[in-house]
């Protein structure tokens, strides 16, 4: 294996484990707190929100918005590590 | 100055300056049609995806079935961001840098084969068509609305809009028409939501006003869980649907999002894989913006209706209530003849519309002839109406309304345009140029692209003028079927180097095809129809995109590892799309 497949090969990884770390996170604030875990979570409350509700109807997107944030930072820095940056 | 007025200068204002952007942005060249010269900003990219995706029916729809729904609503909010994430993480870097026009092109070349990019054609032309059907309807109802002109008229103004930017610009007029439309869209949106936030909570953010409290100390949330229980309804914020069907419908707006042709196609109008990133995410932050105010216009308008017309004279009714009432969208029948609206859980009429006779009732109100007797509701409210008559409610002025109306239409307008140009690149770049001629030279298949946007918003245009039942119980299905069909040859094309054309092709034909199935049998009674208790494992046929794209999966999965294993250099291919460098040279045909 030469060197550029080497680094192709590990970048790849690393990009996985990026991927599983940040849906994980994506299935957890959505299908885990807005879904599943919804009747435990409304008896805590957000101001005015039930804690459920309020993940099913704005955290989750919230959270949306920060996963991909997260994930730009992430890349960047990741093509950065390799050589594969543009 | 009127309402009349107001709409009809700002509609006309916003239309003139999508015509100034269109010829401003004409398309010379085959990559300019189909992906705007691969040039857009990252910014203007995420501007025009946020306005490709938020239809008709984000922008008139979905804060008033929320309103409606309370928490099942949820199922919208999570899944129409959500998909976003899927799509930012999973696809858009790796089609960016695969660097060609279409969803069937990646689908064609990486499963080496003519019928998996026939078969990815079908299915984005199916989706696509069963989609713009339902958005001309909604151009035609908000003209119809707003201009006092008849939904065929409203239908035909839009058709012709439509194509003329759409043929004139291609791809990169329809860009920069969006971006325009995006800041006319969310504009339109957010004024009449400060207002009644303000007006409501004292807080000018609706996302934080939903959560504050009311005149009294009350949450709101809270208050409007109470009156729902006072009138026999469920708790706003608990729902209906169960836990599965929930999580079901859910994945299946993901996965759908993530699959519809006509945002795929958005990333590879950007220079590089890094700014398809970066423009999935401005275009999921730009949509968020609208995500997390609808369910607040919803709780708003919510309360504002029960309390405006539950056991109140209707002689006393405000003006707003008997102006919907004259379009159609409201209806109220005295059932026990005390004069008063009473507004509890359980359906008004029998059947979903109210039919209208030409005669009026001792208050004025207008009669209908199918008030259901069994039950004790008397109020008939037209969800679509939640979001358009807001301003009315709230007694905003006139300008709002007008602004409302220009709105409506731009979400409309722009994603009809997207998905004709899906239409249109199906037809012209994947079965003309790549598989009936492939010696067409270039302007030869930019007029046969402006033939099929031709041809496509004839028929789209057919469609809104003649409902039939089927679009508007198809709309909300077309994520399910991209969820079946493309999805998982997407995900796997790119995630699993061993996936070949055997099990691609198998799993999208049998996915599409228990979608539709499914589709047909409860949807449109076919097959011996059914009632949700005959559904699968408890499935709504909403949901059931979920279930349809988990048996493609591993059909997909068991078929490709029985057969032999993808050609080397399709391998090849593979492994060079999981690298971003080099993204340039890719897109350059």
């Amino acid at each position: 294996m030469d060197n550029k497949q080497q680094h192709a090969t590990a970048y790849w990884k690393e990009n996985i484990k990026y991927l599983v770390i940040l849906l994980s996170i994506w299935f957890l604030v959505s299908f885990g707190c807005g879904i599943l875990f919804r009747e435990a979570l409304n008896e805590f409350r957000l101001g005015g929100f039930k804690l459920g509700f309020w993940f099913a109807q704005q955290g989750s997107i919230y959270a949306f918005v920060i996963l991909i944030i997260v994930y730009i930072r992430l890349m960047n820095k990741l093509d950065k590590k390799y050589g594969f940056d543009e | 100055m009127s309402v009349q007025f107001w709409t009809w200068l700002l509609v006309g204002l916003s239309f003139a300056l999508y015509f100034g952007i269109a010829i401003w942005a004409r398309a010379g060249s085959t990559k300019e049609f189909y992906v705007a010269g691969g040039g857009v900003s990252p910014l203007a990219n995420g501007m025009a995806t946020a306005a490709d995706w938020m239809s008709a029916a984000s922008f008139i729809s979905m804060a008033g079935i929320i309103s409606f729904a309370g928490y099942d609503g949820s199922v919208y909010l999570m899944g129409w961001t959500g998909g976003y994430v899927l799509l930012a993480l999973l696809l858009a870097p790796y089609l960016r840098k695969f660097g060609k026009f279409t969803v069937p092109d990646f689908i064609g070349d990486r499963y080496y084969s003519n019928t998996a990019r026939t078969v990815a054609v079908f299915c984005a032309l199916i989706v696509s068509f069963t989609y713009v059907a339902g958005q001309m309807r909604g151009v035609g109802i908000v003209f119809s609305q707003f201009l006092q002109v008849d939904i065929n008229l409203g239908v035909l103004i839009g058709m012709t809009v439509v194509l003329i930017f759409s043929l004139l610009g291609g791809m990169k007029g329809i860009t920069y028409t969006q971006v325009a439309q995006y800041c006319v869209l969310i504009f339109a949106f957010m004024v009449p939501a400060f207002f009644i936030s303000l007006q409501m909570t004292g807080n000018i953010i609706p996302q934080i006003g939903m959560g504050g409290k009311v005149e009294g100390g009350a949450f709101l949330l809270d208050k409007l869980d109470a009156l729902h229980t006072q009138l026999g309804f469920n708790e706003y914020t608990s729902g209906t649907k169960s836990t599965w069907d929930v999580f079901a419908i859910t994945l299946a707006l993901m996965t759908g999002t993530a699959g519809l042709p006509h945002v795929i196609v958005r990333f590879f109008t950007v220079p590089k894989v890094k700014d398809a990133r970066k423009s999935a995410g401005y275009a999921l932050f730009l949509i968020a913006i609208l995500y997390t105010t609808a369910p607040a216009i919803s709780v708003f308008s919510r309360t504002n209706l029960i309390e405006t017309v539950s056991e109140k004279e209707y002689s006393e009714i405000p003006q707003w209530f008997k102006n919907w009432e004259d379009t159609g969208l409201i209806s109220w029948t005295d059932k026990n003849g005390d004069g008063k609206i009473q507004y509890v859980a359980g359906n008004a009429l029998d059947g979903k519309k109210p039919v209208f006779t030409e005669e009026r009732g001792t208050y004025g109100e207008r009669m209908i002839s199918n008030a259901s007797v069994s039950q004790k509701n008397e109020l008939y409210v037209d969800r679509d109406i939640m979001v358009l008559a807001n301003p009315e409610i709230a007694n905003l002025p006139n300008w709002v309304i007008g602004l409302v109306a220009a709105g409506g239409l731009a979400a409309a307008l722009s994603t009809a345009a997207g998905l004709l140009l899906v239409i249109s690149t199906s037809v012209s770049h994947d079965l003309i140029k790549k598989q009936w001629m492939p010696d067409i030279s270039d302007k030869g298949e930019l007029r046969a692209a402006r033939i099929a946007i031709f041809v496509a918003i004839l028929i789209a245009g057919y469609f809104g003028i003649n409902p039939p039942g089927f679009v508007a119980a198809v709309v909300a299905l077309a994520f399910g079927l991209a969820a079946a069909s493309f999805f998982p040859a997407i995900i796997l094309g790119i995630f699993d180097k061993r996936m070949n054309s055997k099990g691609a092709v198998s799993g999208m034909i049998v996915g599409i095809a228990l979608m539709l199935f499914y589709m047909m049998k409860f949807k449109l009674d076919m097959f011996g129809g059914g009632t949700s208790e005959d559904w699968w494992f408890g499935t709504s046929p909403e949901g059931f995109g979920t279930i349809a794209m988990c048996v493609n999966i591993v059909i997909s999965f068991v078929v490709s590892r029985v057969t032999a294993a993808p050609p080397q250099d399709v391998q090849d291919m593979v492994e060079s799309i999981r690298i971003p460098s080099g993204a340039g040279e890719a897109s350059d045909h």
